[in-house]
């Protein structure tokens, strides 16, 4: 269970990113965190691992105090947290394998992960994963000989290998295609699903993330403006998070739809969250 | 869109560097005077530069007999020396470099560290090889070892610079990815920069050994042995014939390094 109690972070340049923002995430629950561009999503999820520091409030992950940690301890509070990423951030000249070590670095001494005799167990427990993403024969590539939601499989795998109580998921499918975006969506739910695992997803498509979450948390200016069932999200509060649009136009270049269109265009939107 | 909206068929890059007229009239202005009395000012004499010519004759017919035989035993012994000098010097250098050139990335270093190893780099290249040699040469007398010593310092400043900035230019996301898994600093630097830089630190190496064996030729000038010391030998005693065997020798060996580190670098991409 991950509890974000006010928390704020201001830039040093003076920008506030986020306002006293709170909420919890149960057990086995996935959240999509939507919102525009700027409204302090990406620096949400990195307030809880502490890539950013935050300025204010609590974040605790079961019992552990995430804000206060020294060194040694967040350290040891990050392999409890996988993250997931935009552009998917492997190190591209390394193999399969060795990314999916990766996410074993924090549990093993440095001459281990130097001499790269990780423990059985590891490497048993990734060639599992990476069977399990689909990508058991690939493991000895290099990374960046795979496609882009190969890519995105094997971050998975990494995030997975750290055995975590909570993933963080940064805008998992923002340069993939539809059809991709969709599996790697599955497959996120899924796993959350069968590890019983807490997850917060950043997203900007709102149809893919009311198609696969358990629950929308809207942003705006860094603020919760929204935060209930994705089938909740109507056009009003739509136009709450990201600012007057016409949100039925999303298929259509018309410029001025007529009522029964905009209607049509409501039904499809909602629909797509059952 | 009205029809009666005309709009300009004319259009002109604005101006970017200098935005006012009149400095852009006067500066091409001002810089020819100075160049005109540069000119004025260096005193060139024709006498002095045919005279020059002549001598350079003499140089050219010294290539074009070359005299590898008579001297043999010094060229042999200059170039091992320098051969030696250089290898060691670079193989030093690169290993001190690392962890200046770590040292010396913003991105991994805190700020005191960083500027540590940023001062000892701006000082190894503020430095040109020859005026560090002539210190290194006064300090431990002649040979070689004062230019491995040269070499190895100079090597320092141009491969761990390289390196920062290589270091400081690495994906941020790809060191992010790391971190966030709970890797420490050692196993972030081994995991996330080693793979993103390791085939420009190798190729950097390689370019210094091809550049160490040059500097090596000069510095032994100043007496720092090797190539260098035979050649300045050779010139003092007028044997232009000799002289032009070492300089084609150490062309042939740059030609050949940097044929094959070039091929070496190709093949680590």
């Amino acid at each position: 269970m991950l509890t974000i109690d006010q928390l704020t972070k201001t830039y040093t340049a003076g920008d506030t990113a986020l306002r006293e923002v709170t909420f919890r995430v149960p057990r086995g629950q996935v959240v999509g965190l939507i919102g525009p561009s700027g409204a302090g999503k990406s620096t949400l999820i990195r307030c809880i691992n502490r890539l950013v520091e935050p300025s204010s409030g609590t974040i605790r992950l079961g019992e552990t105090d995430l804000v206060n940690l020294g060194t040694r301890e967040l350290r040891q509070a990050r392999r409890r947290i996988g993250m997931i990423f935009q552009e998917y951030a492997l190190v591209e000249r390394l193999t399969v394998m060795e990314n999916v070590l990766s996410g074993r670095l924090g549990y093993v001494p440095f001459w281990r992960s130097f001499t790269r005799r990780f423990p059985g167990r590891d490497i048993e427990n990734a060639y599992r994963l990476l069977d399990r993403v689909g990508l058991l024969e690939h493991a000895d590539k290099r990374a960046d000989a795979l496609s882009g939601g190969q890519r995105q499989r094997v971050g998975i795998a990494r995030a997975l290998a750290q055995e975590p109580e909570l993933l963080l998921v940064d805008e998992p499918t923002a340069s993939l295609d539809p059809k991709t975006s969709r599996l790697i969506m599955r497959l996120i739910t899924e796993i959350c699903a069968e590890r019983q695992l807490p997850a917060i997803v950043n997203i900007h498509d709102v149809p893919l993330a009311q198609q696969f979450v358990d629950r929308l948390v809207g942003l705006r200016a860094g603020r919760v403006v929204f935060d209930n069932a994705p089938g909740r999200l109507d056009e009003a509060m739509l136009t709450e998070i990201y600012g007057a649009e016409d949100w039925t136009a999303t298929d259509q270049d018309d410029d001025d739809p007529d009522p029964d269109d905009k209607a049509q265009g409501r039904l499809r939107l909602v629909g797509t969250a059952t | 869109m009205t029809a009666s909206a005309s709009y300009p068929r004319r259009w002109r890059r604005p101006p970017q560097l200098v935005t006012t007229r009149r400095w852009r009239l006067m500066l091409p202005v001002l810089v020819l005077a100075y160049l005109i009395l540069a000119v004025g000012s260096l005193e060139i004499d024709v006498g002095r530069v045919v005279e020059g010519l002549s001598r350079g004759a003499r140089f050219v017919q010294g290539f074009l007999q070359p005299d590898f035989v008579s001297r043999w035993q010094d060229i042999r012994q200059g170039l091992i020396e320098s051969l030696t000098m250089t290898l060691t010097a670079t193989v030093v250098g690169v290993l001190v470099s690392v962890p200046i050139g770590i040292g010396a990335a913003r991105n991994l270093s805190p700020r005191p560290v960083y500027l540590v190893c940023r001062s000892i780099v701006a000082v190894s290249r503020s430095l040109q090889e020859i005026i560090i040699a002539i210190f290194l040469v006064a300090m431990f007398g002649f040979g070689p070892f004062a230019g491995f010593l040269t070499l190895a310092f100079a090597t320092i400043g141009f491969v761990a610079k390289l390196l920062a900035d290589d270091i400081e230019e690495a994906s941020a996301s790809q060191i992010e990815a790391i971190r966030a898994t709970g890797a420490g600093w050692s196993q972030l630097v081994h995991y996330a920069v080693q793979p993103q830089v390791m085939p420009r630190l190798i190729g950097l190496s390689l370019y210094r050994l091809d550049i160490n064996f040059r500097e090596s030729a000069v510095i032994g000038i100043v007496g720092a042995g090797g190539i260098g010391a035979t050649l300045n030998t050779a010139i003092d005693r007028y044997e232009y014939d000799s002289a032009g065997a070492i300089l084609l020798l150490v062309i042939a060996i740059v030609m050949l390094s940097e044929y094959a580190s070039s091929h070496l670098r190709k093949t680590l991409q």
